[in-house]
């Protein structure tokens, strides 16, 4: 079995907890002089770099939220001057901003071999071609794939999102390897070869490597029996440094998530009190080795657990759950994280004040559909016909432009949506994973 | 094989060093880097026992060493090549040498290791085998560190304290010195400490470095993404200016 970086990945506990506590001391005092927002928390909450003697001391530190992000946009984190960031990356925020992340050219160095160890340990090598079918835009999963697998020295086609035709044509003909996707575009590709009654055996595909999105282990029994490949899972988030947080190994009993560059927490996201080992809860991320952008107790919104047992595969980083649930009301579509909050502002500003309306998921065969159901106002009932149809066409419109995903918009009657105690259920997803 | 946590060393009143924790590993060369002032030697001096911390605790093989007098610290296999050399002038090469064996002098059955020892010094520096008759006080400034670095090695140490072994040095002398101390990391496996006033040169050396900055440390890397690091570059490397030598 291979290991990209055995020397990290397979460190003593000991050695691990000693590397975190100088990384941790050290970057506490790297944010302390550079990031105005962390000298003004840590001052506001009394605390200093000296106080964090042991990996224990990290809950005296305050948590670092999306929140805060919004309110430093754009460049208020970033702990080295732009001139020496080489990219720029953002995120979905929960407003109309996104949230803006940098890289020095050591940032993307490490990034690279990060996700080269989660891609070695699914059974990449550089005798492979990687298809990777991730959008290449400001997010940060198709960058980060790519890096990692020209780091191994793999063959790298940067497909890019959507197309299937074309990528099964490539696939066919260049004989891929490696697929590079979210979980449900997987599937997508499997109906579509089916429908064009293409055998997974006459593809050369062998690994899969699949994020961006929660998938469940009957998921994964499909894709794997559908498209003839070992489907792995990996975990990353741009706030934190994209793909390469975590990613299993072969065994499939958990995602390795690299703590010699995060230390990981498990908190109660109502209280904030840290959980122990094994208990399931939010998982709080600070970064050990990013120079631009540094994160100390980044609360993901991801429910995890941690599992500090000794995984088969050699490596000793602690295994976390799979993601399945968030803490806050985010939801993945199609890969993409929107905020209803996004939503219903560009709603109400189209609409030109508050409008009853339900945020409705589904998944039809693979694919994501989001619809927005809203209903008719005096406001809206007086418009004419025409004007009522341009409504819903603005609100898809900006919707698409300002979230990346493209929503369906229907009016409906007047208290057609149903109530509990008197109040719309913002969201329903009727998705089973 | 060395861990370091929380340890805090005063001048009097003056906090030198602010809650460092730092770890090497058999057979590693760790640089530190910083200004001066920064408490670069004052760290070294704290693991030799020379300025014992007031507080924190460093594991020499999971033995605590940081309450232990700077002989005993010897003993347990750590030697320090000071800054300046402090070579005893009036005493010949040799006698230099033999003061650094002190640990094994009255030790029956050690002559022969002894010997052994100063040969592979001599080995190490022929130029000192040349001279190993003369005062140390009638030697060059690179005659001086080579013997300064000879004398720590007869204490056969597992750990090597390097302290600006270049300074004030031709810049060949100082790649001479260079050469040696990546030698002995080879091929004696000597675990090594290296302070440098040459940043550069000390990262193309060592595996990996610390950074330190008025008593704290803010940076633990790679050497190599260290020396890429823009912020280490812009205060330590003289960003943009290569020296000659270094070629």
């Amino acid at each position: 079995m291979n290991i990209w970086d055995e020397k990290n990945e397979c460190m003593s506990r000991d050695e691990i907890e000693q590397l975190q506590l100088e990384r941790l001391q050290a970057v506490m005092n790297r944010v302390h002089k550079n990031v105005v927002h962390y000298r003004k928390t840590f001052d506001e909450a009394g605390i200093i770099a000296e106080d964090i003697r042991s990996l224990s001391d990290l809950v005296k530190i305050p948590f670092t939220t999306k929140e805060d992000l919004r309110l430093n946009y754009p460049y208020g984190m970033f702990a080295v001057p732009l001139r020496e960031i080489v990219r720029i990356h953002s995120s979905s925020g929960t407003t109309g901003k996104p949230i803006v992340v940098g890289y020095t050219k050591n940032d993307i160095r490490t990034w690279s071999n990060l996700v080269a160890r989660f891609m070695t340990a699914a059974g990449v090598t550089r005798d492979d071609l990687v298809q990777i079918a991730f959008d290449y835009g400001i997010f940060t999963s198709a960058f980060g794939m790519h890096h990692g697998a020209e780091a191994i020295g793999a063959s790298v086609i940067p497909m890019g999102m959507g197309d299937t035709e074309k990528q099964i044509m490539i696939m066919q003909d260049y004989k891929t390897t490696v697929l590079v996707s979210t979980p449900s575009y997987a599937l997508s590709l499997a109906e579509r070869l089916e429908q064009f009654d293409i055998s997974p055996n006459a593809l050369s595909l062998k690994v899969g490597l699949f994020g961006g999105e929660p998938w469940s282990e009957k998921m994964r029994e499909e894709i794997e029996s559908r498209l003839m490949l070992s489907a792995t899972d990996n975990y990353g988030l741009s706030e934190v440094i994209g793909p390469g947080v975590a990613g299993e190994c072969s065994c499939k009993k958990g995602l390795h998530l690299y703590e010699d560059a995060f230390i990981p927490e498990i908190i109660d996201p109502e209280t904030g009190k840290t959980l122990s080992p094994g208990q399931s809860g939010e998982l709080v991320l600070t970064t050990l080795t990013k120079e631009a952008f540094p994160m100390i107790r980044y609360r993901t919104g991801d429910i995890t657990s941690l599992d500090y047992t000794r995984c088969e595969c050699g490596r000793t980083m602690a295994r976390m759950q799979k993601v399945m649930r968030r803490s806050d009301d985010m939801l993945i579509i199609g890969g993409v994280n929107v905020f209803p909050a996004q939503i219903e502002k560009i709603l109400f500003s189209v609409a030109q004040g508050e409008t009853p309306y339900q945020l409705v998921v589904e998944r039809k065969g693979a694919v994501d559909n989001l619809e927005v159901v809203v209903e008719v106002t005096d406001k809206i009932f007086s418009l004419e016909l025409q004007k009522q149809r341009s409504f819903l066409e603005t609100v898809k419109k900006r919707v698409s432009v300002e979230t990346g995903i493209s929503v369906a918009v229907k009016l409906v009657e007047a208290k057609s949506i149903p109530r509990q105690d008197e109040k719309i259920v913002r969201v329903v997803d009727k998705r089973q994973l | 094989m060395l861990k370091i946590k929380n340890i805090n060393t005063y001048y009097g009143q003056v906090h030198a060093l602010k809650n460092v924790s730092l770890h090497l590993s058999a057979g590693e060369i760790v640089t530190l880097i910083g200004a001066n002032g920064a408490g670069k030697t004052t760290l070294l001096n704290s693991m030799s026992g020379i300025v014992p911390p007031r507080s924190g605790e460093i594991l020499f093989y999971d033995v605590p060493i940081n309450n232990l007098a700077a002989h005993q610290i010897v003993k347990m296999g750590i030697s320090q090549v000071p800054e300046g050399r402090q070579i005893f002038k009036p005493l010949s090469v040799e006698d230099n040498l033999g003061l650094g064996a002190y640990l094994y002098h009255r030790r029956k059955g050690e002559k022969e290791q002894i010997k052994k020892t100063v040969a592979m010094v001599y080995e190490l520096f022929p130029i000192l085998k040349e001279r190993k008759n003369q005062l140390a006080g009638t030697l060059s400034g690179g005659e001086l560190q080579m013997l300064s670095i000879g004398r720590a090695l007869m204490a056969r140490p597992k750990l090597l304290l390097l302290d600006e072994p270049s300074m004030g040095l031709a810049p060949m002398i100082a790649q001479e010195i260079f050469r040696v101390i990546v030698n002995l990391s080879r091929e004696n496996k000597t675990t090594i400490l290296l302070v440098e006033q040459n940043a550069r040169a000390a990262l193309k050396m060592a595996h990996r470095g610390y950074v330190l900055e008025t008593g704290r440390l803010i940076l633990e890397g790679m050497a190599a993404d260290l020396l890429e690091n823009k912020e280490v570059q812009r205060a330590y490397l003289g960003k943009d200016k290569k020296e000659i030598w270094e070629r």
